[in-house]
């Protein structure tokens, strides 16, 4: 946040430099079940981000000792390709994935019913090959898609979605400029159907009133994200279920 | 209830709206509310709504049988992989034979493949298994090949009509275990067309004119027409 | 969990092969089907996603400025990685690359520097101080099984995409980078006595030995690589050879025009 810049983020009409409205989300793109060694995955383009998440699990936790006697552990792995970003990233975990890592697993664990699989480990791996500002909401909202695809047993999905402040004004979804040079940036998660948040940070300054608005924008936009979401899971496997009364094991 | 609404497809936190229903797999209570867990459609049995999962690994069931894979052993136990969260556990009083302490291996080794039970699943998903009972066996040729457990009603059919029908074009012994696993056995010809069946019963979206259409491919793979004898 | 495949099932796959036949059907020296998409990654110099059956990669070129080797002070730098990230598989750990990865990044990386795909006298700006480094970077998103042919066609169509960053580092306008030779691995595994192109995972998970040939457009061999403990005859190793000239022609064809194709 707040590099020290003369650039206009938004321009005279109220328009934003890759002219969208303050409340418009960049276009969002999911596919479920792409690939095929893992149980459970996902596609998703945001903008120019490109995430794949890919669930495998529930299965045996090792090392033994991490095991938990009374639940499975949701492990998430956030991880940036080296050719992702304009200059190289080198390889591995940093500082900032290892946070993202540990928060995205903590917002996963509220969903899957931990307790049925205890001993086990439901591994979430999310790799970002295109980078271009919000890779934890995009990651978050595929790995989410992937976890339904997997047929892991869970209470709900999560969708996610940042808000930030551009040039003084409240503005939904920030862009890799608006990032870079904007003044304040409000990753959210919520479960949409209940309305409770999963994940939320902030970074930047906001008044609280900035904050109150920055919210609704960001709750607003991860229930269009859902729909996305359904419609994904549901344009992968509506069609197999066809006929699908035929092998029904009715009373 | 009509046809279209038995096929939707839900996912995990859709509401079950299903009056007079206690929740059963897939699915879970909260308030006064039944949900789904899981990816799938909904069907009843016994007073009892639940989801059909469409996507997941096997979730073993007491009284099942299904196809392993012995991936470890010690002196009285088999570790075997049955496509589960956790491996299944096979003790030496649970199979036809009287093993002696630390001879395990002389009966079943590592890799074999093996047709067994679920005997118990306890609270922490540790699964037992059996091979006592008849039917149950070791595995010793043909090949094991896997789909999705959600398929496997696709593989049987109706009233077993499709796996009949396989059996009898190819003329292989085939047994589709509960956990996705199917066996198949016979000559390689009869393997190799069985083999294809099955994957195209996976891949085949609808399953509107399946059967027909899986007998076709088979009359022409085998040469075989069986239409006249039934 | 480890993927464990039965006894019954390995020598069910070795009559069958020994039969003339493959699990997919395809012939002895037939390849998957193969999808190149380049340019996939905008913040990439250069990309690719390669998918062959239903192995899936992709690749990505940055590049940098930075001090060539004191004994070549006049070459730029090629820098090859791969990573066998836990995705793809569910026998991959996270962690430091190992060996698999690292020989898998060394055979396509021999293929790129011995075939001078790149000539790198060119990527030199000023003898001794600065040169082009060019990271290839190698991510392994599924894996169904022969990741050296997937990864060096998708390394070399991301290279016959890359444009050099120049204006980032005041040095002009960007330009493509020269691409010299146009190089293709093609790998063969040998299952007990017969031989086979492009073999899938549970081909791979049964092979005895391994060998790549990598070849350029003149029809010559620049790198190979015998893997596995198993053993060639000399007649095998020329029967591989005569087979990786063919397709390796028939790959160049594809390379040619990627741009149009999407995944």
């Amino acid at each position: 946040m707040g590099m020290d810049s003369d650039i206009k983020l938004i321009d005279e009409n109220g328009l934003r430099l890759d002219g969208r409205k303050f409340d418009e989300l960049r276009e969002i793109k999911i596919e479920a079940g792409v690939l095929q060694r893992a149980d459970g995955s996902a596609y998703l383009t945001w903008g120019e981000n490109k995430v794949m998440a890919a669930v495998y699990g529930p299965r045996e936790l090792h090392p033994r000792h991490a095991q938990n006697p009374s639940k499975a552990v949701v492990q998430a792995r956030y991880n940036m390709a080296a050719f992702s970003v304009s200059d190289r990233k080198r390889p591995g975990p940093d500082r900032r994935s290892v946070e993202i890592s540990k928060l995205i697993s903590e917002a996963l664990e509220e969903i899957v019913f931990v307790e049925q699989f205890p001993r086990a480990a439901v591994d979430v791996f999310i790799e970002v090959l295109e980078a271009s500002a919000g890779t934890r909401c995009a990651a978050l909202t595929a790995a989410s898609v992937a976890l339904a695809d997997a047929g892991i047993p869970m209470s709900d999905m999560i969708a996610s979605c940042a808000a930030g402040k551009i040039d003084g004004h409240v503005v939904l979804d920030l862009g890799q400029k608006e990032d870079n040079f904007g003044e304040a940036d409000v990753p959210l998660a919520i479960v949409p159907r209940t309305d409770k948040v999963t994940l939320l940070q902030m970074d930047g300054d906001l008044t609280t009133e900035e904050f109150d608005k920055a919210m609704e924008l960001a709750v607003g936009a991860c229930k269009e994200i859902y729909e996305i979401q359904r419609d994904a899971l549901k344009r992968r496997y509506s069609t197999s279920l066809e006929g699908y009364e035929d092998f029904e094991e009715d009373e | 209830m009509n046809k279209e609404k038995k096929r939707e497809l839900l996912l995990p936190g859709d509401i079950i709206e299903e009056e007079d229903c206690r929740p059963g797999r897939g699915t879970y209570k909260k308030e006064r509310n039944i949900y789904a867990s899981k990816l799938g459609v909904k069907t009843f049995r016994s007073g009892y709504v639940n989801i059909a999962a469409q996507r997941g690994r096997y979730d073993p069931n007491r009284g099942d049988k299904v196809i392993g894979t012995v991936t470890d052993l010690n002196p009285s136990i088999w570790m075997v992989d049955i496509n589960a969260a956790f491996s299944a556990i096979l003790h030496v009083n649970d199979v036809p034979w009287r093993v002696e302490f630390g001879d395990t291996i002389s009966y079943i080794d590592v890799g074999d493949a093996i047709l067994v039970k679920i005997s118990n699943v306890d609270e922490l998903k540790k699964v037992q298994i059996r091979m006592d009972e008849e039917g149950l066996r070791k595995l010793n040729s043909g090949q094991i090949i896997e789909i999705a457990p959600s398929q496997v009603p696709r593989v049987i059919g109706r009233k077993g009509s499709m796996i009949t029908m396989l059996k009898n074009y190819t003329g292989c012994r085939i047994f589709v275990g509960q956990n996705g696993r199917i066996w198949i056995d016979g000559d390689l010809e009869g393997q190799y067309i069985a083999v294809k069946a099955v994957q195209m019963i996976e891949e085949k979206a609808q399953a509107v004119g399946l059967t027909d259409a899986v007998k076709e491919f088979l009359k022409n793979e085998t040469g075989k027409d069986f239409d006249q004898e039934e | 969990m480890k993927e464990i495949i039965s006894k019954i099932t390995k020598e069910y796959l070795y009559r069958l092969i020994k039969d003339g036949k493959r699990i997919d059907s395809r012939d002895m020296y037939e390849h998957r089907e193969l999808k190149i998409q380049s340019n996939w990654i905008g913040a990439a110099e250069g990309s690719a996603r390669v998918k062959l059956g239903d192995t899936d990669v992709v690749v990505g070129i940055k590049m940098d400025v930075g001090e060539p080797f004191p004994d070549t002070p006049d070459k730029g730098v090629v820098i090859t990685s791969a990573e066998l990230i836990p995705m793809a598989s569910p026998n991959y750990e996270s962690g430091p690359p190992r060996e698999d990865a690292t020989e898998l990044a060394r055979v396509v990386d021999r293929g790129i520097r011995e075939g001078n795909v790149v000539d790198a006298t060119k990527l030199c700006i000023e003898e001794g101080e600065k040169v082009w480094l060019i990271f290839i970077d190698m991510h392994i998103l599924d894996f169904d099984g022969n990741l050296f042919d997937a990864c060096g066609i998708g390394a070399m169509s991301a290279l016959m995409n890359t444009m050099v960053p120049a204006e980032k580092f005041d040095l002009g306008e960007d330009y493509p980078l020269p691409i010299d030779h146009v190089v293709v691995p093609t790998t063969f595994s040998k299952i007990r006595d017969q031989i086979l192109l492009d073999a899938r995972l549970e081909e791979e998970r049964i092979s005895d030995t391994r060998l790549t040939v990598s070849t350029n457009e003149n029809g010559n061999i620049v790198a190979m690589q015998k893997g596995l403990s198993g053993v060639f005859s000399y007649d095998e190793i020329r029967e591989c050879i005569k087979k990786s000239k063919e397709i390796g022609e028939e790959l160049r064809g594809r390379l040619a025009n990627t741009s149009e194709e999407k995944i």
